[in-house]
């Protein structure tokens, strides 16, 4: 399959913090990857480097064929690369409706240039009709994004990302601030949604279960490296990764026995 | 060569009296995030004090150099007066709100302030000036560096300038409750969390401020026509000061002061069109090359 | 973007009021004309507001738009008051797309006072040049329109319904330009400029732009104000002066067009009374207006009006 997003030896520190270390992935069209690492392990830095918002220190990042370091996060987006954000970013004074609108708006209002392929002549309504039923928000339409529990507004700056009708959607935490019993819920509709546009997908997930079930590949995170890359069954195996990522206080030995 | 000292020595007193102004208004913005707009009027209130605290000085037939402990006398009345009452009865119900809005509210007050003026001493000029016309501007006879003769009063206001910036960059770094405030200017919710009362330290800065802001007014006094509308003139003055110095910063206070007193010196002497002018453009020249002013640092925000 | 109620609401007003101009009695025609005037200006800043921005320095353009007709009176010779409210938008357009460069990269208080260290330049430099008359200003006649004649006992009518239409036209097209899918990015960048990025828009683009139509109204507001007035000053520039712009705003509420508008007339109103019965204490009726429009009506005045239609 023909790779979409290449990053060759992205580097970033924060003064004495490595959040990324010599970062080398090739992303597969149309693949869904997992991101895992613990708190501060370079998930969001990665996510941060690929849209735009920080610029690696060295490296550089490819997207179809196109180098897109040095681009700002909205010509990052209009090439078609969107994400959503551990901390939920709406538009909080406005209704769902509104904040939907506003991608459509855009959308729109730049020619479509970068969603022409699924953007088809149906009115802005109509698209955010559309994102409500998807993403399972059309009762809460009219209410105010920034009064909605946290779930919904997770789902809401999901949709928000998907609005813009991305190539490649990057999602940080999509489940954080969900509830257990919500989560696969959440997540079957944000991959139904996705299977419906061809998206790659990308996301950063906690919950080993949930990486498991929906990803085809995983790269797990530590102190700015990735330590293994490759299908589930053989990463979460890993014994770095159960000792850095899932067992962080269980001595090695003992964390590999207890959890084969 | 005359000139350029003139230029110098002018400019450096034009400082001064900029820095006692601008010093209070940067120190409450630093700790207190509030641009305070009603700056102007308690600079205001302290001149027109100073005209009533003199004159019933003068009045009572004492002697004219105690006019001097008038004018300090009413500085610290006012301050102490008006401080604690516009953050007891205001600024408290306003804390944590966004910095506009809270320039907004010193707007406000910064309106009511005005009236209150013209109500209690009229749209009158007013002068500091004793029954023979002795001021304190006169008394202190005059000096001369070359060919330059300069009212020795200018002199005072160079010292009370460099007094009060040493006492607060000491007070700052060398006391107890310096050291406090320093906390909360760099952290606000963990100093309460550490248990500092960000209250108190309020309370206590806004008086301060408002105390150094009648001062600047007080020592102003005798050197010009006391008029309603006078706190406006100098607030944008101030603004300037502090805006090119970086908000909240002491050093950055003291650095603006020199700057815009210097130059406006320099436009007095060579270019006197561009008088008002060449302060205005040099504070929004700074603000376009360092964004927030020349001493402060970048921040990014984590996402 | 379409022609929805408000529209139709706001050519309605139109109309009802170039009606009732020829019978209000003059006091009133003066009045409606100077609360257009600056209803004009304070359409501006509410599309900055709802861009999230407060200008401390917007008699800038005020104060541009007054001069540019002025100059175009005096030096030009063109009185004629269709050119002149022209040139005041023209110039505040350009010094507006030149400084919206700069300010555009600014937010909050440091848009605040970069804003006001530019209308504080321009008021320097007027003060002191003799020939647009110093601190002292000059007069206006501005005396016809479209080659007639505007003088005698028609004028204050004339010169009003000039006001309604091009206060209300800017009303319209301002209300149709907020409904439209770029005027709606207003809102969102003052909610969260990250996601408008992330969005794929220009925030800084859009802020520009909004910056540019809010200067060109309150030049617009400037030259009407001085054609009307008939003097200029460089007080038009002073500070206070946008306070004073800042404070309607406020006071307004950016929930609708409309808003501006009905503060203008209610700012105005207030004035005019609080002249000749208390000229030493409307200040503090202003100031203490603001202070419980600021603690108890955030949304201003319109807000009053919106909660009584929903309720
Ligand atoms: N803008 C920044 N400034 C300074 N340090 C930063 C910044 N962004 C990230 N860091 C640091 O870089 C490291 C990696 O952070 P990152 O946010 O990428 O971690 P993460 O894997 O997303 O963790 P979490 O699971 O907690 O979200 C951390 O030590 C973090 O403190
Ligand atoms: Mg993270």
């Amino acid at each position: 399959m023909a790779t979409i997003l290449d990053a060759k030896g992205l580097n970033k520190s924060f003064g004495a913090v490595t959040a990324a270390k010599d970062i080398h992935v090739a992303v597969e069209a149309d693949s869904i990857v997992g991101l895992i690492g613990s708190n501060g392990a370079g998930k969001t830095t990665f996510i941060n480097m690929v849209t735009g918002y920080l610029k690696p220190d060295t490296g550089s990042i490819v997207f179809n064929g196109r180098d897109i370091t040095a681009l700002r996060p909205r010509n990052i987006t209009r090439l078609g690369i969107c994400r959503s954000f551990q901390i939920p970013q709406l538009f909080n004074s406005m209704t769902v409706g509104e904040n939907l609108l506003v991608g459509v708006g855009i959308v729109a209002g730049t020619g479509g240039g970068w969603a022409a392929a699924g953007a088809t002549a149906s009115s802005p309504a109509a698209v955010v009709d559309t994102m409500l039923d998807r993403f399972g928000l059309g009762h809460v339409r009219d209410r105010q994004a920034g009064l909605l529990p946290e779930g919904t507004r997770k789902l809401l700056d999901i949709a928000m990302a998907m609005v813009v009708q991305p190539r490649i959607l990057l999602l940080d935490e999509p489940t954080s601030g969900v509830s257990a019993d919500e989560k696969f819920t959440l997540m079957d509709m944000v991959m139904a949604a996705v299977r419906e546009s061809r998206v790659t997908v990308l996301f950063v997930e906690h919950d080993m279960e949930i990486v498991e079930r929906y990803t085809q590949r995983i790269l797990a995170f530590y102190e700015g490296r990735i330590i293994a890359d490759g299908v589930p069954s053989h990463v979460l195996a890993d014994p770095e990764v159960r000792r850095y990522v899932i067992g962080e206080h269980v001595p090695a030995a003992e964390g590999t026995a207890g959890h084969a | 060569m005359a000139q350029l000292l003139a230029v110098v020595i002018d400019g450096l007193i034009y400082s001064s009296w900029l820095f006692i102004i601008a010093v209070g208004l940067t120190l409450i913005y630093g700790v207190m995030k509030i641009l305070n707009i009603a700056h102007g009027s308690l600079y205001a209130l302290g001149a027109f004090a100073a005209v009533s605290f003199t004159s019933a000085w003068f009045n009572a037939g004492l002697p004219a150099a105690g006019s001097f402990g008038m004018l300090a006398l009413a500085a610290i009345v006012v301050g102490l007066i008006a401080g604690p009452v516009i953050e007891r009865g205001l600024l408290q119900f306003q804390y944590g709100k966004d910095e506009v809005v809270l320039v907004l509210v010193t707007y406000a007050l910064f309106l009511i302030l005005e009236d209150l003026i013209k109500f209690i001493w009229g749209v009158d000029p007013l002068f500091v000036q004793g029954p023979m016309g002795e001021t304190p501007y006169s008394m202190l006879g005059t000096i001369s560096v070359g060919e330059l003769t300069y009212p020795g009063y200018n002199l005072l206001l160079v010292a009370v300038a460099i007094a009060t910036g040493l006492v607060l960059a000491w007070a700052l770094s060398s006391t107890r409750s310096g050291k406090l405030l320093k906390a909360v200017i760099h952290d606000r919710e963990m100093s309460a969390a550490l248990g500092i009362n960000v209250g108190m330290t309020y309370f206590v800065t806004f008086t301060v401020g408002a105390t150094l802001a009648a001062i600047g007014g007080a020592l102003t006094a005798p050197t010009v026509s006391v008029i309603t509308g006078m706190g406006a003139e100098v607030i944008v003055l101030a603004f300037a000061v502090v805006v090119i110095g970086g908000l909240g910063s002491l050093g950055g206070a003291a650095l603006g002061a020199v700057i815009v007193g210097l130059v406006r010196a320099a436009a007095v002497h060579y270019y006197p069109e561009a008088e008002l002018f060449s302060i205005y453009f040099v504070m929004a020249l700074v603000l376009i090359l360092r964004p927030k002013g020349l001493f402060s640092g970048a921040e990014v925000r984590k996402i | 973007m379409k022609f929805d109620r408000t529209c139709i609401a706001i050519v309605g007003l139109a109309v009802v009021l170039l009606i009732a101009g020829p019978l209000l009695p003059a006091w009133a025609v003066s009045l409606a004309n100077v609360s257009l005037c600056l209803g004009t200006v304070v359409l501006g800043m509410m599309l900055l507001m709802r861009t999230g921005l407060v200008s401390f320095g917007h008699g800038l353009y005020y104060c541009l738009g007054a001069y540019a007709a002025g100059t175009l009176e005096n030096l030009v010779k063109v009185s004629d008051i269709a050119l002149m409210v022209l040139a005041g938008a023209a110039v505040t357009a350009v010094v507006s797309g030149l400084l919206g460069l700069l300010l555009s990269r600014y937010r909050e208080i440091f848009f605040a006072m970069l804003s006001l260290a530019f209308s504080m330049i321009l008021y320097g430099l007027l003060v002191k040049s003799a020939a647009l008359g110093s601190t002292d200003g000059f007069n206006i006649s501005a005396k016809t329109l479209a080659g007639f004649a505007v003088d005698g006992d028609s004028r204050r009518v004339v010169l009003y319904s000039i006001a309604v239409i091009v206060t209300l036209g800017s009303a319209l097209l301002l209300h149709l330009y907020l409904s439209s899918h770029r005027g709606r990015l207003a809102g969102a960048i003052r909610d969260n400029e990250l996601r408008v990025e992330y969005m794929g828009a220009s925030v800084r683009a859009t802020i520009h732009v909004n910056y540019v139509i809010s200067a060109v109204l309150a030049g617009i507001g400037g030259a009407l104000m001085a054609v009307n007035i008939g003097h200029i000053d460089p007080e038009m520039a002073y500070w206070p002066q946008s306070g004073e712009f800042v404070f309607v705003a406020i006071l307004s509420g950016t929930g609708s067009v409309f808003a501006p508008l009905a503060g203008a007339l209610v700012f105005e109103t207030i004035r005019s009374f609080a002249y000749e019965y208390s000229p030493n204490t409307w200040q503090m009726v202003l100031g203490i207006t603001m202070l419980l429009v600021i603690l108890f009506l955030p949304g201003g005045l319109w807000s009053i009006f919106k909660r009584r239609k929903a309720g």
